[in-house]
């Protein structure tokens, strides 16, 4: 770390630095943050921005900045502020991260800081005629500001760009989305193959598609908002909603970012437990993308296959957790309860079945004529568009990004297993496809493995003593964990209040699907409209959690 | 085999004995007209629910079973509810073609269905150009579409529309050309005859390679013709909603799902009658037993078995494999099965000319 | 007389009482036998034919998929057909939150269903708001916008919890007087309708 700190004074003297937390924490004046954050990138490598959290410091507005190293797996957060509360300006670093474009958005959502040179400064994911930014402290609740409107919501047809001149001025200025003459059709928000309710006003010339508008939010409900007003325990149930095909990792990455903040030590056999649980979450949600990637391109029957084993484990989720869906089974400490009797039994069961039912799956899609012409070559993502974009999880892996969390920064038990990192390097839809096809084989070693070890332990605890109050002292920490759609972090600012019920001051989920959904508008240029539904099936998102 | 042909003279002579003969021509006319809508009716009815119990069985499901006895009933219940929901007005949209092309697509499977052989002696249209006819009547089809698509006034439909067009014009051409083929070996456009023509063995194994290549031309291209799986796009569910009748609700819509079902049945009805003997029972040269057990079974459950079959392998098509993109999907046609099946017409003539046949 | 659901008990139903006093408003308001046979048989038909317009927002609409998959397969009952377009659709299921910004959608799309059309609201979310009630953007409930004939709770409701709402459905709509009268309701009761004059304008 300490040698770090000296490259980066080295390229911005005026830095300040603390050293105190898990990663080292950079803090730079506005003025000087563009020109660091080019040097980091290009001298220093770190071409990969994990995550962009806007808090509200009430003295001050700004941003803290996650940024990896890919080579290295290094990570340094960079604090950048503004005590302007009326007109909060940043310099935006949507040039150098292109992820930066929709994180930026976002926090100018949340917290009306303006970026400027940001190429289109508009709402993410409230309503264009919302009042008021709602993750600021000083944000006026009543229903009065913001009724129920039901009144269609005009289309924003304009961008806007702050641009600073020589001088040091700002000036807006405006610019449109489409030009008028374009055939634009709106895919979404209520669109059978948007995976739920997604936008996309597309501009077409004939079939080809020529650029894709994201409109996001239809299902922004608010939750980092929520989360503030709850103690520690309650917030748990929110990750599982977000990305409910992740349901265990995010609740598990909650989990164990108030584990960190704590100091708790988890048993060895909850862990287990939550690796397990997991792992078959991985499973079902890849069974469910094969399922949704082939009834998009119109494979009905493929889809029900893949239903079929998902049903196996759900029955495993059923009988231990109590619930098929959204299950609450990870809580801090450990688990609420014990494993069910024939966990052991039936994880082993599905195992073998799903292994055996995989090779049915090639056979009756894989290999099939229509379905290589539609997928291979098409929507390819290179290996430095996936790191500029923050794309992680099997998307960033078929194109050649090795980014598995599990084997880079192991968390949970990931480095007493034996299994591999799938990666390809072609980068289209048929990759993405294959990627999470081979990733369930490993999954399933996973588990095999992982049964074992349990039935050493049986009987063993299950969850930690923790104490009745959570409390966590003041500072701020950042875990993330391989989710089934990629790295999904929590990052959680403690403002250490002394209070029985201690709520986060601020707590922000990094959801991977946030920046997969950065890349459409990327690989679906200068396709077809049919191509459009193929690759947003194999980036396999989920909106609840891009809109949280 | 029984000949219904005895029927129809021995109504036609009793009516033309009883009443003036305009009055008996226009009563047989109304006999014919409702035997055929209910015919019409009643096998699009059993379409829906046959496509939905193989499609329930390859999908490892059960299918409707709770309506009615086996889930008989399920379809019926469709009907009724279809029959009483609101019709949809638009405004700013040509209302009169609007309503006019649900319209259109049904009269387009119904004059083709008209011309099928039912069975020995019987058909509603039965003359020399009988083949030609089939085809001239069931492109008006895609002229429905067209309308359907435009006068909704909106983007996806008319996408689907457009789709439709480009794919049903491209189809028909391969589609006609496997038609020849079997035209160039029969020798005759009259359906009768060909059905006749077949008698000592059905076209699929008589005409050699070329009709053999003949008939995989035309289940794809039927297929496409017919806008089913593979080749949906023109409603193709997950791009455009719901393709050319995204805007179209009750009876309206309930046209086009009639004449989707109607439509299947008719191409496989014409695969049947071209390349499987039409009504004809199957007749193995040499076993003179089972040649007679075989004529015993009606001409009329000889044609619909075989039209079911075909249906069935048309379904497992359709449940089966992704749908394929437009480009795809044009490329197919304009460069492999256009020039496959002009080549196959060549190689039909030559076949015939040299007397290669059986 | 009792609403009859094909290999289902009446005890097993929980509401009861209030499918009987639709029942017994039927009866009271009297009709004569043709009329009143030719009730029954639409409304068999409109029953026993519930195309769903496939409305997911989140995670129900997972469950949703469950229930049309193998294990549960919803085809038995002829609720299979799943239509796109809300006008071919028979009643739409509202499967998940409904934001601020979701809730004119929502509103448009049931005004573009064909009449009869119901609404299901499903999922603690569509109910009442759910886990997101306190949230700044969240619907509490959708009958704030449409109104509602079943409720489904749950978070999300498991696949037998949805077919006891289908069910549900089924009864209320044999129970209908078809052409007019019981069980029909308002569109938007008249509070609802002044709240949101000047939103059935821009109908299409």
């Amino acid at each position: 770390m300490a040698e770090l700190k000296d490259k980066i004074s080295a390229l911005c003297p005026q830095a300040q630095f603390d050293t105190e937390g898990e990663f080292l924490l950079v803090t730079v004046d506005d003025a000087q943050w563009h020109a660091l954050a080019k040097a980091l990138k290009e001298q220093l490598h770190f071409d990969f921005l994990t995550a962009v959290v806007g808090v509200d410091w009430k003295e001050s507005l700004g941003c803290v900045y996650y940024i990896t190293n890919t080579e290295s797996q290094e990570i340094i957060h960079v604090k950048v502020a503004t005590t302007d509360r009326e007109n909060p300006r940043l310099h935006s670093v949507s040039d150098v991260w292109d992820v930066a474009n929709y994180q930026e958005r976002e926090v100018y959502d949340f917290y009306g800081i303006v970026f400027i040179n940001h190429p289109d400064m508009r709402r993410f994911f409230l309503r264009n005629d919302w009042v008021g930014h709602p993750l600021r402290k000083d944000y006026d609740e009543s229903e009065e500001l913001n009724p129920l409107r039901l009144d269609d919501e005009m289309n924003e047809d304009y961008t806007c760009k702050w641009v600073e001149d020589e001088n040091g001025e700002v000036k807006k200025v405006e610019g449109k989305v489409f030009e008028d003459d374009e055939y634009v059709i709106n895919v979404g928000p209520q669109h059978p193959s948007t995976h739920g309710v997604m936008r996309y006003r597309v501009s077409l010339d004939g079939e080809m598609v020529k650029k894709v508008d994201v409109v996001s939010g239809y299902i922004h409900r608010g939750i980092e908002k929520l989360c503030e007003g709850l103690a520690y325990p309650s917030t748990l149930l929110y990750p599982e909603r977000m990305d409910y095909m992740s349901a265990h990792m995010n609740r598990h990455c909650l989990c164990l970012c108030i584990e960190k903040a704590m100091g708790i030590e988890v048993p060895y056999r909850a862990e287990l437990i939550r690796l397990m649980m997991d792992e078959l979450m991985r499973l079902s949600s890849h069974l469910l993308s094969y399922g949704c990637l082939t009834m998009d391109q119109g494979a009905t029957t493929a889809f029900f296959y893949g239903f079929r084993e998902r049903e196996l484990i759900y029955d495993i989720f059923d009988k231990t957790c109590g619930g098929r869906m959204s299950m609450s089974y990870n809580t801090i400490g450990g688990v609420v309860a014990d494993v069910h009797e024939d966990f052991i039994k039936d994880v082993r069961h599905a195992c073998d079945t799903i292994e055996k039912n995989l090779k049915e799956y090639h056979k009756l899609f894989t290999g099939n004529v229509i379905a290589v012409g539609r997928m291979k070559g098409v929507g390819i993502l290179t290996k430095e568009q996936a790191a500029s974009y923050a794309i992680s999880g099997p998307s960033a892996r078929a194109a050649g990004l090795s980014c598995d969390l599990r084997k880079k920064q192991p968390y949970s038990l990931y480095n007493e297993f034996d299994f591999d990192e799938v990666v390809r390097e072609e980068g289209d839809s048929m990759a993405r496809y294959m990627v999470r096809m081979d990733e369930m084989v490993e999954s399933i070693k996973i588990l095999r493995q992982a049964c074992d070890k349990l039935e050493a332990c049986e009987g063993n605890e299950y969850c930690a003593k923790v104490p009745k109050l959570i409390k966590l002292p003041a500072g701020h920490w950042y875990q993330q964990v391989e989710a089934s759609r990629g790295a999904f972090g929590v990052y959680i600012e403690s403002d250490g209040d002394p209070k029985p019920f201690q709520k986060p001051y601020r707590m922000h989920f990094q959801a991977p699907c946030f920046n997969l959904v950065g890349i459409v508008d990327l690989t679906c240029r200068d396709n077809m409209i049919a191509d459009l539904i193929t690759i947003t099936a194999s980036i396999d998102y989920v909106i609840p959690d891009i809109d949280r | 085999m029984f000949d219904f042909k005895v029927v129809a003279d021995w109504l036609n002579e009793l009516l033309n004995g009883l009443m003036p003969s305009w009055l008996a021509t226009s009563i047989e006319c109304v006999i014919v007209a409702v035997f055929l809508l209910a015919a019409y009716s009643l096998i699009a009815m059993a379409y829906i629910m046959y496509e939905r119990w193989v499609c329930a069985w390859i999908q490892c499901r059960i299918g409707p079973r709770r309506v009615g006895p086996w889930g008989l009933l399920q379809v019926f219940a469709d009907v009724l509810k279809i029959l009483q929901k609101e019709l949809i007005t638009l405004w700013s949209t040509d209302k009169f073609l609007h309503k006019l092309a649900p319209y259109l697509v049904l009269i387009a499977s119904m004059l083709t269905f008209a011309c099928l052989p039912w069975g020995k002696g019987m058909q509603f249209i039965d003359f020399n150009i009988g083949v030609f006819f089939i085809i001239a009547v069931s492109s008006i089809g895609v002229l429905g579409i067209l309308l359907a698509g435009w006068s909704s006034n909106s983007k996806y439909t008319l996408i689907g529309a457009m789709r439709s067009g480009a794919q049903m014009v491209s189809y028909e051409l391969s589609c006609g050309l496997a038609v020849l083929t079997v035209v160039c070996l029969a020798g005759t456009m009259n359906v009768t005859e060909l059905v006749e023509a077949q008698a000592d063995g059905w076209f699929l194994f008589k005409g050699h390679v070329p009709a053999f290549i003949a008939f995989i031309i035309y289940i794809i291209a039927a297929n496409a013709e017919n806008n089913r799986g593979p080749f949906d796009l023109p409603e193709a569910e997950h791009e455009l909603t719901a393709g050319y009748h995204t805007e179209y609700s009750g009876i309206h819509f309930g046209f086009f799902y009639l004449a989707e079902y109607l439509n299947l049945f008719i191409v496989s009805g014409i695969a049947a009658l071209l390349f499987l003997g039409g009504w004809m029972p199957l007749h193995v040269p040499g076993l003179e037993g089972f040649n007679a057990v075989m004529d015993y079974i009606p001409s009329t459950l000889w044609f619909l078995g075989k039209a079911f079959f075909m249906t069935f392998i048309f379904m497992w098509i359709r449940w089966s494999f992704p749908r394929v993109r437009i480009d795809q999907m044009l490329a197919l046609e304009w460069r492999y099965l256009m020039p496959i099946g002009l080549f196959n017409l060549v190689l039909m003539a030559v076949v015939v000319a040299f007397g290669w046949h059986f | 007389m009792e609403v009859k659901i094909k290999s289902m008990k009446h005890e097993d139903f929980k509401d009861n009482e209030y499918i009987d006093k639709l029942v017994e408003e039927l009866r009271a308001s009297g009709t004569n036998i043709v009329v009143g046979k030719l009730n029954d048989l639409m409304n068999w038909g409109v029953s026993n034919s519930l195309w769903p317009f496939c409305f997911g927002t989140s995670c129900c609409a997972i469950e949703f998929m469950c229930l049309g998959a193998a294990r549960y397969d919803m085809a038995r009952f002829g609720f299979e057909v799943a239509r796109n377009s809300p006008r071919q659709a028979d009643y739409i299921m509202c499967q998940g939150t409904i934001t601020y910004r979701m809730a004119p959608v929502l509103k448009r799309l049931y005004e573009q269903m064909a009449e009869p059309k119901y609404v299901i609201a499903c999922g603690s979310c569509a109910v009442s708001g759910g886990p997101f009630t306190k949230s700044y953007c969240v619907v509490k409930g959708i009958d704030e916008i449409v109104p509602v004939d079943v409720y489904i709770p749950g978070c999300p409701p498991r696949p037998e919890a949805f077919f006891y709402g289908l069910m549900q459905l089924q009864r209320k709509i044999k129970v209908q007087k078809y052409f007019g009268g019981v069980n029909r309701k308002e569109k938007l009761s008249p509070e609802l309708k002044l709240k949101y004059a000047g939103g059935e304008e821009n109908k299409d």
